[in-house]
């Protein structure tokens, strides 16, 4: 059977879409992503679907499961590369998906998830700086 | 009452359309209206050559088949039709009025009917019956003439139309990684889509992180148009871009507010050079090598490096 291929990068994952997904792949996928997610104790998980052209209701909910469940293990979800005519379908249906945090491209999507661990005050960074305490 | 193998008309055609052809071109070339400007005197010379020698053969085949002359939806007339549409279609593109582009055709009568008045001066009725036979069919012509005519026309103003849909709507780039989209006129459903995805596309291609829609141009937002935006905002979000309404004037405020337009997850300011302040603030937040540590010539990036704090960038 299909399997869309999660890569660890660090202290992330990244997964790339570049087939045209259909309903069990993508419950495969959530299987998959959430129990490498606990495996690895990934901070963040970057989804690339700039090779997707078709969306449909479905896949739209399944981007927003994703990111809630990431959310709930601790983990930060980006969706970058969403294509416009993706964009468009998506909001059209009604899907302009709130809690999804989005980037244009990899690079920039790699940089927002450093910058929200950053921010996260658990993550210990800046109270070992000097002048923070 | 039964038919001679080939008819008076067709016969006077066979017979003297030399004759026809030369008094009628010269007649043409006389005609204060014809302008040597637009159209050569060879091409005139043709192109009523060909019409002569086409309706000639329609004739001729319609005959054949004993159908009637009148109706244009016969197939023998198609070639005539074909070429009929060609030379409206080059007149109009020239500049010519449709009752110049039919005279073309009417103008044909005058020596037709001449001829046939001279030869049947004998018989009244038959000169009768040619002459109005020979009228409805070049009528028939002329009025498939204008029809070319308006048609050609109207494809001209719906290209015209589609022209200024895509003029109407450009995205200019502003500075590095903003975009922004000076809206002019009514939004409605097709320009909206038109402008939605030209400015979708354009973020992908400049790699953009800031989109400025200003509507300063705009002059009323109703529900849909305001619909339209927040759709325009959501979508580029999406793809993971930010979107910055700018230009609301104070009509269009109250507008938004009394018809509960929800725009608290968009960011608005009320011009162009507010939001790019805005605009230039959030990218400065966005680590880059080289613009912060390099001074750079020009006060707006100064404003760039006043505004960037080391924090991330969040989006709410």
């Amino acid at each position: 059977m299909d399997r869309i291929p999660i890569l660890k990068l660090g202290n992330f994952l990244l997964v790339t879409i570049q087939v045209d997904m259909y309903d069990q792949l993508a419950i495969t996928l959530q299987d998959d992503l959430t129990s490498k997610i606990v495996q690895a104790g990934a901070k963040g998980v970057l989804i690339d679907i700039s090779s997707l052209e078709v969306v449909d209701s479905f896949m739209g909910r399944m981007l927003a499961n994703i990111s809630e469940m990431t959310r709930v293990l601790d983990a930060n979800t980006v969706v970058v590369g969403m294509r416009p005519a993706v964009a468009i379908t998506l909001v059209e249906l009604g899907l302009s998906l709130p809690g999804v945090q989005t980037a244009l491209s990899v690079d920039k999507g790699m940089a927002l998830l450093n910058a929200m661990r950053e921010e996260r005050p658990s993550e210990g960074l800046r109270e070992r700086k000097p002048g923070a305490a | 009452m039964a038919r001679p193998d080939s008819s008076y008309l067709l016969e006077l055609l066979n017979r003297s359309s030399d004759e026809i052809l030369r008094d009628w071109t010269a007649n043409q070339f006389r005609n204060p209206r014809l302008r040597p400007e637009l159209l050569r005197e060879s091409e005139l010379r043709d192109q009523s050559s060909t019409f002569l020698e086409s309706l000639r053969t329609a004739i001729s085949n319609i005959e054949q088949r004993q159908g009637d002359l009148t109706n244009i939806l016969l197939q023998e007339w198609n070639e005539t039709k074909q070429l009929l549409e060609t030379i409206s279609r080059s007149r109009s593109q020239k500049g010519f009025t449709p009752s110049e582009t039919a005279g073309f055709i009417f103008s044909l009568k005058q020596h037709l009917f001449s001829r046939i008045r001279a030869e049947l001066r004998e018989s009244p009725d038959q000169l009768y019956q040619e002459i109005s036979q020979a009228n409805a069919i070049l009528d028939m012509l002329a009025l498939f003439t204008t029809e070319v005519f308006q048609r050609s026309r109207e494809q001209i103003i719906a290209r015209q139309q589609e022209e200024m849909l895509e003029l109407s709507t450009p995205v200019v780039k502003l500075w590095d990684r903003i975009l922004a989209l000076p809206m002019i006129g009514t939004l409605d459903s097709a320009r909206t889509q038109v402008v939605m995805e030209s400015l979708l596309q354009k973020i992908v291609e400049t790699g953009s992180e800031v989109a400025i829609i200003d509507i300063t141009g705009v002059p009323t937002v109703d529900t849909l148009v305001a619909q339209h935006l927040l759709k325009t905002v959501a979508a580029a979000r999406l793809m993971g871009a930010d979107c910055i309404i700018s230009g609301i004037r104070p009509q269009i405020a109250q507008t938004m507010v009394h018809l509960a337009v929800d725009l608290s997850n968009v960011t608005t300011k009320a011009t162009l050079a507010d939001a790019f302040l805005i605009a230039l603030e959030r990218l400065g937040h966005v680590p880059e090598v080289g613009r912060r540590e390099e001074p750079t010539p020009g006060k707006k990036l100064e404003t760039a490096s006043l505004f960037g704090t080391p924090a991330a960038r969040k989006i709410a």
